[in-house]
């Protein structure tokens, strides 16, 4: 058995982590805050823009603008988004596990990009392909932070480099549900219901090429950027939830060390007082 | 037929609800919109967005973006949307005092001086809009 130093030592060690996880637990705490507001907030515009390039998907084609065109050329592509950061949780492991499966029906037919440390490191160590390579946004992603992903992915589709654009990133549900999400960014899926719109056309003004040239490209950003406020909302939860798990077990750790130690103290009392009293009989 | 308003930037969710008319600063001049309107997008100027509801007239200053009409349904998807009564005058005005200095001061990158004459109309709208708002208060149809 130990001695009672090494134990002593030990919920020293156990105590010093503890204190560190809980520090983390309450700084993911705060940022999750802002974290939180920030997504929650800017959903609307953002599902109201899918909304309305659905609408416009179903009236419109790619000779209308080209963003809306669809064709067979080129591979699939997979904008995998993940954290800079571990100590997160299992947030990064199951957005990577999610996009493997994903991928590995498509084997060569597929081209990756990530954003984020953790998804790349992962991909790599797969000896899968990285077309390119973006580091994560921060703790607080700003819209222009996406807006050079946004533009390669959409001159790529142009370019006829890819057919489909999908984004993987961890959804943000609540601080405990996180969930590993593929939302197809290109070509836009059309809406099914055009009831709501007699004669299935719209009036542009000031006319349709500056509407969709300036609509567009916002949309391609707006999704993305919308990827990247929901994973790292899903970062700050996940890595609380994670911190004060890992603080709760340091707790008990802490109480079974200290059991065990009292245990030894008890132990080595008595071991002694029978030392002594063996000692005494035998003079 | 209600015609259902809303009112959307990328920060928030600035207005729900239904409206008997509403007339939004279009980019090619003010667009008056009444229920059944024909399906419409257009790009957004800057200017003033105004709600009649009930007899009663609200007031939104407009930053670019763009809208969507349909027959029984408008979104504005606006890059800013202040509501008129909340809008900070002492702010606003700030806001402008800024811009003038920075544009008096000089440019070495000319993407400074386009962030700053923005900063500067969108003060001045602002300002427009929440002065006009404190001079008249919610006004009656027909009145304003």
């Amino acid at each position: 058995m130990a001695s009672q130093r090494d134990i002593r030592r030990r919920i020293a060690a156990v105590r010093n982590i503890r204190q560190i996880t809980r520090a983390m637990q309450f700084v993911a705490a705060s940022k999750l805050r802002r974290a939180q507001d920030a997504t929650l907030a800017s959903r609307p515009y953002s599902e109201h823009l899918d909304e309305i390039l659905a609408d416009l998907a179903a009236v419109l084609s790619g000779e209308d603008h080209p963003l809306l065109g669809r064709h067979d050329v080129g591979k699939r592509l997979a904008i995998l988004i993940t954290t800079d950061r571990g100590l997160a949780g299992p947030i990064n492991a199951n957005a990577v596990r999610f996009a493997a499966r994903e991928i590995t029906g498509e084997q060569g037919q597929i081209a990756l990009i990530t954003v984020g440390r953790k998804g790349r490191d992962a991909m790599r160590r797969a000896r899968m392909p990285i077309e390119a390579h973006f580091p994560g946004f921060g703790e607080r992603p700003s819209f222009a932070d996406v807006i050079p992903l946004a533009r390669l992915v959409s001159d790529d589709y142009l370019a006829r480099t890819y057919n489909r654009v999908d984004i993987i990133y961890t959804h943000f549900v609540s601080t405990l549900v996180q969930r590993p999400a593929l939302q197809r960014l290109l070509p836009i899926e059309p809406s099914a219901d055009t009831s709501g719109i007699p004669g299935a056309q719209f009036i542009f003004e000031p006319n349709p090429d500056v509407v969709l040239t300036t609509i567009l490209p916002r949309y391609v950003a707006t999704r993305l950027y919308q990827a990247v406020l929901e994973n790292t909302a899903s970062e700050m939860s996940s890595k609380m939830v994670a911190m004060k798990n890992a603080t709760d077990n340091a707790d008990d750790l802490i109480e079974d060390y200290t059991l065990v130690y009292n245990k030894v103290r008890q132990a080595n009392i008595t071991r002694e007082m029978i030392e002594i009293a063996s000692g005494a009989r035998a003079r | 037929m209600p015609l259902l308003l809303e009112i959307v930037t990328p920060e928030r969710l600035a207005y729900r609800g239904e409206v008997d008319e509403v007339v939004v600063p279009g980019s090619e001049g003010q667009l008056g919109i009444l229920p059944h309107h024909v399906p419409l997008i257009s790009l957004l100027g800057l200017g003033e967005l105004r709600i009649k509801r009930a007899g009663q007239q609200e007031s939104f200053a407009i930053y670019g973006g763009f809208l969507q009409v349909r027959p029984d349904k408008v979104i504005v998807m606006a890059e800013t949307a202040d509501f008129a009564a909340d809008i900070d005058l002492e702010r606003a005005r700030h806001a402008r005092q800024e811009a003038e200095r920075a544009l008096e001061a000089g440019f070495v990158e000319p993407a400074d001086l386009v962030q700053a004459r923005a900063a500067l109309q969108h003060a001045l709208l602002r300002i427009r809009i929440a002065e006009r708002h404190h001079r008249e208060g919610p006004r009656r149809h027909g009145g304003g």
